[in-house]
């Protein structure tokens, strides 16, 4: 079995080796034919930039995607120079310029990756799915009877911020960084997923196809990891199931095939605020020009907002969201799973979580507020802060940094809900629902807790659930996605996430069940 | 303001000092010569597994004492001098005290083998038996084999932290199946089994005679006691259950038994002296639990009364409902009121056994044969609602009413199969009644908070 697993890990590395070198090989050259068509598509009327782009591109072949990206830039920049010198607003390129190099780009490879595409994707994506199956399956035997198997987590340096930690911590964040800001640079990887989108929706693969896609991989593979892991634990088995489910029917499949059918892109259970753009001017006015679907989206997304989120947080508490549907969390708990206990269980981490969380929600509505307040009124912005400035911030700051960059990058330092719990908007909103108003809390099994600690050790969201449990107390939190491993890990069966009547959700206890009835009572009720 | 000082940083202890904090200014120290925060004893193993590290089984941040003006002193107490007032420390220092709270815990048992103090041979009881174990027993290749001797739960509890190591492990047990002094014959036997599926060389009936020494004084084999038979190992865990540590009490003049002797105000026989937790020794044992109780709750609950006691509102000590908990490998293990296994079990008892054809979960639930009162119920693989029993049990329902709510009762994770058609047929089955399952109902779930 060990054997079986080290070949996995063999061949898993071999196929992340390969994609990794797909960065930088590969040939590019943009022919006199795709530049006109670009430049047409693009309606670029800067003389500047096409000759400049004539005398030193086009026609010309480059190796890899590094040398002819700065060089498109460069001509790009000087040519937008010189326009905003004499105030050619009208010819300047305003595309960010990785995307916009991304896109000549993507219509100039050349040689084996292109010619090759599902080749490359089987040593890629091929390999390191038959490789990590290979190193997870075999523990539905080495892992012995089924139960709680953490042994040597914290005796691994994978998942206890060793070597390996910080190895796919610097990977996770290359990555990200690659994909928000430098996308001309993984132009091969999109390559390689080219067929699978062009079956879906028909068109070539962007960036973002290549991310869902691999997002759904990522999820997958490892959704089976949980599948073995947790197999004694129905709780985890269905809620995995349901995370999968939403993530790639919901945010891959439908909206690639709306795309298909020239509808647009739209991730049904992505609710605002985490879905930020939502009232953004450019998607009102493509939802409004979509005709009877368009139409049914924004009413659907506003309804989901106001009224489905805050009625299933009343019932269910707002794991319904975060740890059953939501695709940051499906991640989190699936590709995360192996690094929840690194979660920062401090007071102090705390007190920061409520500044930041709800500092995010004041920053979304406020922007969502004057976005809105500008398109009706047609006027740029409110109180001289430009709309479009303060978009691009909250899209450069939380939406890629925060979100991308640091929520999954950093998964192996600081654990697998960093977003979620610092960052996320919709989290705040639902958790402040699921503090005040809600039949949600996780029960406390009376006397029973000996403060061993697995609970608050496993909390993703790095909530001290101990400190509740082994005073007795239902733990009521406005952080707590519910995703019930705090349950799963207690070796003596002291905590259940259940939904129940609102009173006697919170009972502050100083005197544990089980004590001395009189004393119980007394200490108890003075407290309250 | 009186100067409380409490000796143990155990879970006795602790309590005392914070709810004393809650309800008075007093001056409190906490004297303890492990280690300088309180962590909780029974998460040790789980460090050893890697399930966590150390700080992680310490449930206050280091900042908490000082916030809330607990003194901690790392020293050991050497000598009890009742009539100054006095504590003598192995430095010879000294401190005064106004009250003084023992809470010492216990000690692992030795019976007097031959070779028990030698290298590798330790008790799995104090964070120093870690640090130990760390030692002697970091892998298989250092540790080819351990020996452990005695069958309870820290004995099991040893056994999975070496298996999880991958190191192989000879258990030996004197029973002729494992804890079947406190459980019942199919529950016992049931462990048996899983105690084997983990590959652990459980022998029953089973003695230690003597371990023998390497030449640098480690142990490297032991001898069975029936059989002569030499096992070879380079780790020898004695967990032959635990005894009160009051050895530097001996000459003090404080009343003992084989723990300190208190009463049910937990005081002892020297006035301003008490005693709480698994050192303290009732006069008279309370209701059919012993006079020592080494568990973890009982000595929170002791030291939630007494911290009364010592703010001027004198509690007795009256633990309510037996319960208690453990997790034998894999099967997590929960008992409410009293279900007798061999040693004990009064002639009224009568036990009703069920048992998944399949899995490792089984229920037994003791009752009254003649009244057929309720008396109590240990769940394996089934989680149960504490509130739930201490109710019947306080309203002494029969055990009719318990079956039939016994959907009330389920503490299992949401989706997990539910077991109560199950286990009421057969009931219903062997004792010719006709009992229906009520459904599950938050009310009377709730009725059950005050």
């Amino acid at each position: 079995m060990k054997t079986i697993q080290n070949i996995g890990l063999g061949v898993f590395l071999i196929g992340l080796s390969i994609f990794t070198a797909l960065l930088f090989v590969g040939n590019y050259e943009v022919t006199p034919d795709n530049f006109k068509n670009f430049t047409s598509i693009k309606g670029i009327s800067s003389e500047i930039f096409i000759s400049e782009m004539e005398s030193k591109i086009v026609g010309k072949e480059f190796s890899g995607p590094f040398s002819i990206s700065s060089e498109v830039i460069s001509i790009v920049n000087n040519a937008n120079k010189i326009h905003e010198e004499k105030q050619e607003w009208g010819k300047k390129i305003w595309d960010k310029p990785h995307s916009f190099s991304y896109q000549l780009l993507k219509a100039s490879g050349k040689g084996l990756v292109i010619e090759n595409k599902m080749l490359f994707w089987f040593l890629t994506f091929g390999l390191g799915i038959i490789g990590a199956l290979l190193f997870i399956i075999p523990n539905v035997i080495t892992l012995g009877p089924k139960g709680i198997k953490n042994n040597g987590i914290y005796l691994n340096s994978a998942t206890n911020r060793g070597w390996i930690g910080w190895f796919v911590f610097v990977y996770l964040v290359g990555f990200y960084l690659l994909l928000y800001f430098l996308p001309d640079f993984i132009v091969n990887w999109t390559y390689v997923v080219d067929p699978i989108s062009e079956s879906i929706s028909g068109n070539p693969a962007s960036q973002w196809f290549l991310y869902g896609f691999l997002y759904c991989t990522v999820m997958v593979v490892m959704g089976i990891r949980m599948y073995i892991k947790y197999r004694h634990n129905k709780y985890q088995i269905l809620r995995t199931t349901s995370v999968l489910f939403f993530q790639i029917v919901f945010a891959f499949l439908i909206p690639e095939i709306l795309v298909r059918f020239e509808q647009p892109w739209y991730d049904f259970k992505n609710a605002f605020p985490l879905d930020y753009d939502f009232f953004y001017s450019w998607s009102l006015d493509q939802l409004i020009a979509s005709g009877g679907l368009g139409l049914f989206i924004l009413i659907w997304g506003i309804v989901l907002t106001l009224v489905i989120v805050p009625v299933m947080v009343y019932f269910f508490g707002k794991r319904w969201y975060c740890s059953w549907v939501c695709g940051c969390g499906g991640l989190a708990e699936t590709l995360g799973d192996p690094y929840r206990q690194l979660s920062d269980k401090s007071v102090k981490a705390w007190k920061l979580e409520r500044w930041l969380v709800h500092g995010v929600l004041v920053f979304a509505l406020m922007m969502t507020a004057v976005t809105l307040y500008a398109y009706f009124s047609g006027a740029e912005g409110v109180l001289g802060i430009k709309t479009q400035t303060i978009q691009d911030i909250y899209g450069l700051l939380i939406g890629s940094i925060f979100a991308g960059v640091i929520g999954t990058g950093f998964y192996p330092i600081f654990g697998n809900r960093v977003w979620c719990r610092f960052g996320c908007p919709l989290a705040a909103y639902m958790g402040i629902v699921q503090r005040f108003k809600s039949r949600f809390r996780i029960t406390t099994n009376g006397g029973q807790c000996i403060s061993c600690g697995n609970c608050s050790t496993y909390c993703e969201q790095g909530i001290d659930v101990r400190a509740y449990a082994q005073k007795g107390e239902n733990i009521v939190r406005a952080s707590c996605v519910g995703c019930g491993i705090c349950s799963a890990v207690c070796p003596r069966g002291v905590l259940k996430l259940e939904n129940g009547p609102e009173n006697g959700r919170i009972n502050p206890t100083d005197v544990l069940l089980g004590n001395d009835v009189d004393l119980m009572t007394l200490v108890n009720n003075n407290k309250k | 303001m009186e100067h409380i000082v409490i000796i143990g940083n155990g879970i006795s202890g602790v309590t005392t000092a914070r709810h004393i904090r809650k309800n008075s200014d007093h001056r409190i120290t906490i004297i303890s010569t492990e280690t300088e925060h309180f962590f909780s004893r029974t998460a040790l193993m789980y460090v050893y597994m890697g399930h966590m590290k150390f700080e992680h089984t310490q449930p206050y941040e280091n900042w908490f004492w000082k916030k809330n003006r607990i003194d901690l002193k790392k020293a050991f107490v050497q000598q009890l001098n009742h009539e100054k007032k006095e504590l003598v420390f192995s430095d010879n220092e000294t401190m005064r005290y106004d009250k003084l709270v023992i809470a010492t815990g216990s000690k692992p048992n030795k019976f007097g083998w031959p070779g028990q103090d030698l290298g590798g041979v330790m008790g799995m009881y104090h964070k120093q038996d870690l640090e130990n174990l760390e030692k002697y027993a970091p892998n298989n290749k250092v540790c080819n084999r351990a020996v452990i001797v005695g069958g309870g739960l820290i004995g099991i509890e040893l056994a999975e932290m070496l298996v999880s190591r991958n190191i192989p492990v000879t258990f030996l047990v004197r029973e002729k199946s494992f804890w079947n002094g406190v459980l019942p014959e199919g529950e016992s036997a049931m462990i048996n089994d899983h105690i084997k599926e983990h590959h652990i060389d459980l022998r029953l009936n089973t003695n230690l005679k003597e371990i023998i020494s390497d030449t640098q004084g480690n142990a490297k084999a032991v001898v069975i006691e029936e059989t002569g038979e030499i096992i070879d190992c380079n780790v020898v865990g004695l967990t032959a259950g635990v005894a009160p540590n009051v050895d530097f009490l001996k000459d003090s003049g404080i009343e003992l038994g084989r723990g300190v002797k208190v009463n049910r105000l937990l005081e002892t026989n020297v006035k301003d002296v008490y005693a709480i937790g698994d050192c303290a020794e009732q006069h008279e044992p309370i209701g059919q639990r012993r006079p020592i109780e080494a568990v973890w709750y009982t000595g929170r609950m002791m030291g939630e009364s007494l911290a009364q006691t010592l703010c001027g509102n004198p509690t007795e000590y009256k633990p309510g409902h037996w319960f208690n908990s453990a997790k034998f490998l894999d099967i997590e293990y929960q008992t409410y009121g009293w279900v007798f296994g061999r040693k004990g079990r009064p002639e009224y008892e009568k036990h009703f056994h069920w048992r998944h054809e399949k899995e490792n979960i089984c229920v037994t639930i003791a009752f009254h044969n003649e009244t057929n009162e309720f008396l109590g119920i240990n769940t394996f693989g089934i989680r149960m609602r504490h509130e739930f029993f201490d109710k019947v049990l306080t309203e002494k329902r029969n055990v009719n009413y318990v079956l039939a709510h016994l959907a009330d009762a389920n503490f299992d994770p949401e989706f997990y199969k539910l077991y109560e058609s199950e286990i009421i047929e057969k009931f219903n089955s062997e004792n010719n009644t006709n009992i229906q399952l009520k459904k599950k109902s938050w009310k009377r779930i709730f009725s059950t908070k005050a």
